[in-house]
């Protein structure tokens, strides 16, 4: 995973005198380039390409669509549950995964990982399986008049679980990292739990934070395969933007399609420039800690 | 410590059960909301019928309805519904969908079909064949689809709806060649020409399907890449979406093909009683699939390229439009839906033997 | 990390108690669901579901195409890491960030775009459509886009272990005598196989259940082109409820080993850099 990857710190200036010959690096620099030009860049530039076969007014237009706006409403809906949640739970089980120890831990952080190998596909039948009306909970929730899968909630459980090691696995191999002696400095010097938590833990992973968050609202608004079996495709209802895209599409409506996805396609060049943005911020937060931060941290900290 | 874990578990619950709520609370307030279920190429249609059912029914009750639509492979639609997907009214591609609602639920009655006039099909429609634009293989009935070089494009039987009709006609049309009568079929004295002819279209229908390059899930994935993507020779399709893809995407670069043998389809409607009677809806649910076999009803249906079961009210032009074909039944080749779908298209049936052996 | 620390840092129970509260609610019984289901089926069941030769062809299918991409993606996402770390050029920083496209794109609209693109008619399938070269629809389509979603993982496993090389082991080598080819075979490629390996590993574990990208893109023919969550998919639609759970939960049993492969590679890269 990108995210599990973690520590991706702004590349150093390459080592002199160790290099490829001039002509080799070329070629690589070139090939590269191809790369990133035919896989990378070709698809997004197809999205917008289709998106403004119809001219700008088609385009626009497409957006004015009702059940378009739904989606727009819907998408944003969810990721304001799942990523807030994801947040809460990464945050609390970085806190208790890297700064204790107790056994089961592994475990427990491959339990978390666990979402990022399992198909979306296999994601969506799980819910089914537990909340559907033949699910484990179907009868009971039926009983009180409650709608999980096919509604919103549905798709909200879905999309927390495919986002669910985003934030999490951000901060711990951080957090691990940091270890826990200015925890226990600040509250040597008397500051409780929650204020060692806000002034000192949260201020030193908060690039990883935000990284994480960035990614999870990403995930969260794109996911398509988990959520396309929870929902019922109920148009201007249950569809969020990855559906509505494939809605569209089934309508032959393919510049409204990819005028939909073309948003979509924004959110992620605008995920990557935010990306690139905290990775640079952090590449900087860290070579400042090891300097200034460990002289002027304590004094700050003795003032509560 | 146990109550500052249970203060956020407690505001997750109250946050999940709150949307929950929000997602399943249907007031029976005005204005009322309908749920229609719906298989692939009826997008267009329902959408005319759902904007003339919420005028008619404002002028008759004075009450507003919005009708709500979900559109997908007729099976997977299905699916949904028999796993809470709480539709007021299905209308699905054929009736073996619905009666695999009534037989895993009891959301509605499982003599559903004979509720309503014409087995509860207020439109009926065909299978056809879409080409290019000259017909540049020349084809004209089944037997040109297995010449060299053809490349057919029909989706998934297994998920599809309309894939069936496609397969059962394909079947059908190769009894018809070789039997001349179909009433044969039920003669046992006949029983080894129908073998023969069994057999015959059993060597049809494989050779078909090893010409196939792409498997859609529903009707409309295949007219997409039939369409779009530019793959396949010729679409076997829906009569009412051969007719659209010919007349509204490109106009001029399609051209509708009729066989001279194909099926009569008949894509069934219903109100699922569990889920009407729960949102308060069962009386508008049951005017508005009435609204149908209105003539208005009719007259959209038409014009959307289906087939109305009462023709005298649709406009002359749109019925100019459907050629006269010698279609078959399923009642009466394959001894309806139950049987066709266990002989045919269930697991270890006909169709998976032969794509089983056409690797 | 010891022991100790549970008596001076507070938060312990609260957090742990949330972090196993939403495991729990949100992996772990939900997943334990599936496995009840199949359970019914039993293990003969099962095991009659998943060697049927349709569900075979989809397993071989999406693990070699996904097998095959891995291998492809530890190429090119060698190469351009390593033009990351160790070149200067022109739109360095934007191919750094683009690389991440992949997995910031939703799938489905990463699977309409390479739809588009390589179908006969779009902007890359009509270059090769004359060449007898079908990409969109065959195997080789799948391929593609499980290369498409893989290559960030690759690249981003691999940047951190290429910037943490040791420049005076290489150094050393080139005094020795050696080649640049052997520095890079001899040294280079010894120290970074692990980050090589764990991103590969995680490249194919994604391709394996990946669905929304690729079942546009795929011809869906059963025995040919159907993968594996497609399959899923396709036996829920069919109401064969204990089929798709019976796949499913092989599917996360595969999920699960391979992640404990990681997390066993992982393990050997960090004893491999304390080594060093």
């Amino acid at each position: 995973m990108a995210g599990a990857g973690g520590g991706h710190r702004a590349a150093p200036r390459p080592r002199s005198g160790m290099s490829e010959p001039a002509p080799v690096r070329r070629l690589l620099i070139a090939a590269t380039l191809v790369v990133a030009g035919c896989v990378l860049v070709l698809p997004l530039a197809s999205v917008f390409a289709e998106a403004l076969r119809g001219g700008l007014g088609a385009y626009l237009a497409s957006f004015r669509d009702p059940e378009a706006l739904a989606a727009i409403r819907l998408t944003l809906l969810v990721a304001a549950i799942a990523v807030p949640v994801n947040v809460l739970f990464g945050l609390s089980a970085a806190w208790a995964i890297a700064k204790f120890s107790f056994p089961g831990k592994r475990l427990l952080i491959t339990l978390i990982d666990l979402p990022y190998a399992v198909s979306p596909v296999v994601s969506g039948l799980v819910y089914i399986m537990i909340y559907g009306a033949n699910g484990v909970f179907g009868p009971w929730l039926a009983a009180h008049d409650l709608q999980v899968i096919f509604a919103v909630p549905g798709i909200v459980l879905a999309t927390i679980f495919v986002t669910f090691p985003f934030v999490a696995r951000e901060l711990i191999p951080l957090m691990e990292e940091q270890g826990t002696e200015q925890e226990q400095a600040a509250m040597t010097l008397g500051a409780s739990g929650w204020q060692t938590f806000r002034r000192v833990t949260l201020p030193n992973v908060r690039w990883a934070l935000l990284y994480g968050v960035i990614l999870c609202n990403a995930r969260a608004m794109g996911e398509f395969g988990a959520v396309s079996v929870v929902s019922g495709h109920i148009r201007g209802k249950t569809a969020t933007m990855p559906l509505q895209v494939e809605i569209l599409y089934n309508e032959y409506n393919h510049v409204a399609a990819f005028a939909v996805a073309s948003l979509l396609a924004m959110l992620a060049l605008v995920t990557l420039v935010a990306k690139a943005v905290v990775e640079r911020r952090a590449g900087a937060a860290a070579a400042q800690i090891t300097t200034t931060e460990v002289e002027t941290e304590p004094q700050r900290r003795e003032a509560p | 410590m146990k109550i500052r874990i249970l203060v956020p578990a407690a505001v997750l619950a109250l946050i999940v059960g709150a949307i929950a709520m929000s997602g399943a609370a249907r007031t029976a307030s005005e204005p009322i909301e309908l749920l229609n279920v719906s298989y692939d190429p009826t997008r267009e249609l329902y959408r005319d019928v759902n904007e003339a059912f919420a005028a008619h029914w404002l002028a008759k009750t004075g009450q507003a309805v919005t009708v709500h639509q979900s559109h997908g492979g007729a099976g997977k639609q299905a699916r949904a519904v028999i796993d809470g997907l709480q539709a007021d009214v299905v209308t699905l591609a054929l009736a073996y969908d619905i009666d695999a609602i009534a037989k895993h639920t009891s959301n509605l009655p499982t003599d559903w079909q004979k509720r309503l006039p014409h087995n509860s099909s207020p439109y009926t429609s065909t299978i056809v064949f879409l080409v290019r634009k000259g017909n540049p293989k020349h084809i004209r009935d089944w037997d040109d689809l297995l010449r060299p070089g053809v490349a057919i494009v029909t989706p998934n039987p297994k998920t599809s709806g309309g894939a069936r009709w496609n397969y059962l006609a394909a079947w059908g049309y190769v009894l018809r060649r070789e039997l001349g009568d179909l009433s044969e079929l039920h003669d046992p004295a006949a029983a080894a020409e129908v073998a023969a002819a069994e057999a015959a279209a059993l060597t049809f229908v494989s050779d078909l399907y090893a010409r196939v390059p792409v498997f859609d899930s529903g009707a409309r994935g295949s007219t997409n890449t039939f369409v779009r993507n530019g793959i396949g020779d010729v679409l076997l399709a829906w009569e009412n979406e051969a007719f659209l893809a010919a007349a509204e995407l490109g106009a001029g670069e399609f051209e509708v093909v009729v066989p001279s043998v194909s099926i009569l389809a008949e894509p069934p409607v219903t109100v699922v009683d569990h889920w009407a009677r729960e949102h308060g809806t069962l009386e508008v649910a049951q005017a508005y699939l009435e609204f149908l076999y209105s003539p208005q009803g009719q007259r959209l249906a038409a014009r959307h390229y289906y087939r109305p079961v009462s023709p005298e009210h649709a406009d002359a032009t749109d019925l100019a439009r459907f050629p006269a074909l010698d279609l078959i039944t399923v009642d009466d080749v394959f001894g309806g839906w139950q049987q066709a779908q266990r002989v045919h298209f269930d697991d270890g049936g006909v169709f998976d033997r032969i794509t089983a052996g056409g690797r | 990390m010891t022991r100790r620390h549970v008596g001076v840092l507070p938060g312990f129970g609260p957090t742990l108690g949330i972090t196993v509260f939403m495991v729990s609610a949100v992996v772990v019984i939900p997943l334990m669901g599936l496995f009840v289901r199949s359970a019914g089926l039993g293990f003969g069941g099962v095991w009659e579901t998943v060697t049927t030769p349709r569900v075979l062809a989809a397993f071989r299918l999406s693990f070699g195409a996904s097998l095959i991409a891995a291998a492809i993606n530890a190429v090119i996402g060698f190469l351009v890491a390593w033009t990351l770390v160790r070149y200067e050029f022109p739109g360095k920083r934007i191919v750094d960030a683009l690389v991440d496209l992949p997995f910031a794109l939703p799938t489905a609209v990463s699977g309409i775009a390479l739809t588009a693109l390589f179908a006969p008619q779009g902007w890359v399938g009509r270059l090769l459509a004359p060449l007898g070269l079908p990409v969109a629809f065959t195997p080789l389509g799948v391929t593609l886009a499980l290369i498409f979603i893989g290559l960030p993982f690759v690249v981003r496993t691999l940047q951190p272990a290429l910037m943490d090389l040791d420049a005076e082991v290489e150094e050393a080598a080139a005094v020795l005598g050696a080649g640049r080819w052997q520095i890079l075979g001899r040294v280079v490629l010894p120290t970074v196989l692990p980050a090589l390996l764990t991103g590969v590993t995680l490249a194919f574990a994604r391709a394996v259940g990946e669905y929304g990208s690729v079942v546009f893109i795929s011809g869906n023919m059963p025995h040919k082109t159907e993968i594996v969550p497609l399959l899923i998919v396709a036996k829920l639609e069919q109401y064969d409820y204990a089929g798709a759970t019976a796949i499913g939960a092989v599917m996360l049993v595969l999920s699960f080993a391979i992640l404990l492969a990681v997390n066993l590679l992982q393990g050997w890269t960090g004893r491999h850099r304390e080594g060093n």
